[in-house]
């Protein structure tokens, strides 16, 4: 699926300085059953945001209306554990189109550009100045620059650059997906199958 | 010479090159596919708005077993969620010409334990499920790792993923295992040396002493959790064992491309002076029978030690605290006699005959702990059936132990084999994640001898006292 041109995000971010963030609790597994990709941003940290009786947990920060925004700012190694492409649906479909971390897990990193969700890796240090900075203004305002490739929190100036391929940077600016590029060298993989030894 | 010799994984990823990407991903092209009722459908339905189809039908594998009752499974599926997507596996696999091993086939059972027992798996080749545990089929020298739906999408339409080529480590084991220590605790005791994130960008390549003496089916179990120190996936360089379990299994080449096969198989292993951009070495001595203790798969101990304290680790104190308070563990508790309510046997990464073995072994002439529930869950038919013909299954039975069917179950709790929440659980899956078997549920991660003691003494217990 295509999905929405990704070029300077500004937005306010939502702090979860937490780490080993796996995906079953970005997820849990008994809301995998759907068979189609719904809705899946009611169930985001499910069991941290909601109590068995489906009330809200008031010390969660999803649950603390002083945070919002379009960007999740997560402590180091976020996105561990089980390939499970919902995991980054459910923060797509919650609002997220940025998740920033001092270190992601792969299987994530891969699927949350596939889908349209800029994961930013940021020095260790940087990570602290932005949960600083939203510490004393929970309204902190951070500037993602894609085609510039920097990180900005505005109230101070700070900034960081980071790393992307070419390639995937080209596709998040434009929206494309990798199944369009696949589907345009089709008769060259033909070829190469033709070739191949299993 | 060495600006020639290159690794294992690089022979076989370098040879599945469709085309290179300037400043981006490689397209690989993938020999095997697996599917799974659990992240298939939304790429089926992606094709189908798409108007595209699937380009090599007979590359792709369909099996059901992660939201699969573990009981009477003659029976319709109760929950409706779960009979949907059971049937959206089924319909699509029969429009676009799949085969389908579905709840009821002889062939069922956890796609990982599937694939190498039918002769699917074979050394050298690519071999992706959006499943993060495909990492098992590198057991055989294969490229095998997991991915999300999009890829799934991606590899049903045009046979190949774009992929970054990870950077390369290898993991050696050298000398003997001490007695009781298995293929599992090898693999945890490495996971907690590099911690669950250890690996992250690498593929691992397992080598040495210890993997060289190690049966398939332990080789497995590594190849299993390699992704559970970040890595993309680990691999072994196929040997005589490799060639002697794949010999004879169903879709395994036969006669004149067995040779072919075979000569083409020797030439996987990484040369001499190869390079790594990483590389650690293990002596087998300093293994003990493994626990894990919080809720990462990095958290684990020698069954006789204690809980380490937070400053004797890094990473964050915060963290840990949360982890042990989600265990209601202290720093510096014994893990040898701590309550366990449920035991797990089971999963792609110890639901194999061997694991059933190494289970009997301990509880046979013993008797189930009246208070310990017991989930006995192989990982498919035929794995059923061999603990039926090699009279594992009396044992069981005289030990106060009930046999279910094949599937996933308390791996992930995505069925009704869940953990309550608070209960203790020794499981001999792959994750210890908060919540991972069950809302609330504490799993400690563990090998099936472990596992056994537990069963029969109902508290954590070192298996080397009962053998
Ligand atoms: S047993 Fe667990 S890890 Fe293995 S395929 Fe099933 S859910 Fe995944």
């Amino acid at each position: 699926m295509a999905y929405d041109k990704f070029t300077v995000l500004t937005s306010s971010a939502v702090p979860l300085p937490i780490e080993n963030v796996d995906t079953d609790q970005i997820i849990p597994a008994r809301f995998l059953k759907a068979t189609e990709r719904k809705g899946f941003g009611d169930n985001l940290f499910r069991d941290w945001r909601y109590n068995s009786d489906d009330s809200p947990k008031q010390d969660f920060v999803l649950n603390n209306p002083i945070y919002s925004g379009k960007i999740l700012v997560a402590g180091r190694n976020f996105g561990s554990g089980s390939s499970r492409e919902h995991a980054a649906w459910a923060i797509y479909d919650y609002g997220f189109r940025c998740v920033v971390s001092s270190f992601f897990a792969d299987i994530f990193k891969g699927n949350s550009l596939n889908i349209g969700i800029l994961p930013v890796t940021v020095s260790e240090a940087f990570l602290d100045k932005i949960f600083t900075a939203i510490e004393a203004d929970p309204n902190a305002q951070l500037e993602v620059n894609l085609p510039a490739q920097t990180i900005t929190i505005i109230a101070t100036g700070e900034n960081e650059s980071f790393a992307i391929n070419g390639y995937k940077k080209h596709n998040m600016i434009n929206g494309f997906d990798d199944i369009d590029y696949l589907q345009a060298m089709k008769e060259e993989i033909g070829t190469y199958a033709a070739t191949s030894a299993y | 010479m060495s600006n020639t010799a290159s690794t294992l994984f690089d022979k076989v990823w370098d040879s599945h090159v469709v085309r290179k990407i300037e400043d981006g991903p490689d397209v690989l092209f993938i020999d095997r596919h697996f599917i799974h009722e659990v992240t298939s459908p939304v790429a089926f339905l992606g094709l189908q708005s798409r108007g595209i189809g699937v380009m090599f039908p007979n590359r792709t594998f369909a099996t059901a077993d992660h939201n699969t009752p573990t009981i009477n499974q003659h029976m319709p599926v109760a929950d409706p969620l779960s009979a949907n997507q059971l049937k959206a596996l089924e319909t699509n696999a029969t429009k676009y010409g799949i085969s389908h091993w579905g709840l009821g086939n002889p062939k069922n059972g956890i796609v990982h334990v599937v694939g190498p027992e039918n002769g699917i798996t074979l050394p050298g080749m690519t071999i992706v499920c959006g499943d993060s545990h495909t990492s098992t089929h590198g057991a055989f020298g294969a490229i095998a790792f997991g991915i999300g739906t999009s890829e799934v999408e991606m590899v049903l339409s045009s046979q190949c993923i774009m992929q970054p080529k990870p950077k390369k480590m290898r993991i050696n084991v050298n000398g003997q295992l001490n007695k009781a220590v298995l293929p599992k605790d090898v693999v945890l005791y490495i996971i907690s040396q590099l911690t669950a994130a250890g690996a992250t960008g690498y593929f691992v390549e397992f080598a040495g002493e210890v993997f060289r003496n190690m049966s398939m089916e332990g080789r497995m179990t590594v190849c299993n959790m390699s992704i559970e120190m970040g890595a993309r996936g680990g691999m072994i360089a196929p040997d005589e064992t490799t060639f002697n379990y794949i010999n004879g299994r169903e879709k395994a080449p036969k006669a004149e491309a067995w040779e072919k096969a075979l000569a083409y198989w020797k030439t996987l292993k990484t040369d001499e002076g190869a390079s790594f951009d990483m590389e650690y070495t293990f002596d087998a001595a300093d293994i003990e029978p493994m626990i894990t203790y919080g809720t990462n798969p990095g958290m684990g101990i020698g069954i006789s030690q204690h809980i380490p304290k937070a400053e004797s680790l890094k990473g964050g104190k915060a963290s840990y605290d949360k982890s042990l308070n989600y265990m209601g563990f202290h720093e510096e508790d014994a893990m040898i006699g701590k309550k366990v309510d449920y035991v797990f046997i089971g999963s792609c990464t110890n639901g194999r005959i061997e694991d059933f073995r190494a289970f009997a072994s301990v509880v046979k002439g013993r008797k189930k702990a009246d208070h310990v529930t017991a989930w006995i869950v192989p990982g498919s038919h035929i794995v059923e059936q061999q603990i039926k013909e090699e009279g594992i299954l009396d044992i069981l039975t005289e030990a106060g132990f009930q046999l279910r069917q094949p599937g996933c179950s308390a791996c992930l709790a995505m069925n009704d084999d869940k953990i309550p929440a608070g209960k203790y659980a020794v499981s001999t899956s792959n994750r210890n994640f908060e919540g991972r078997q069950g809302p609330g549920a504490r799993t400690m991660l563990a090998s099936p001898l472990v596992a056994a003691a537990a069963a029969v003494t109902g508290v954590v217990t070192d298996p080397r006292e009962l053998l």
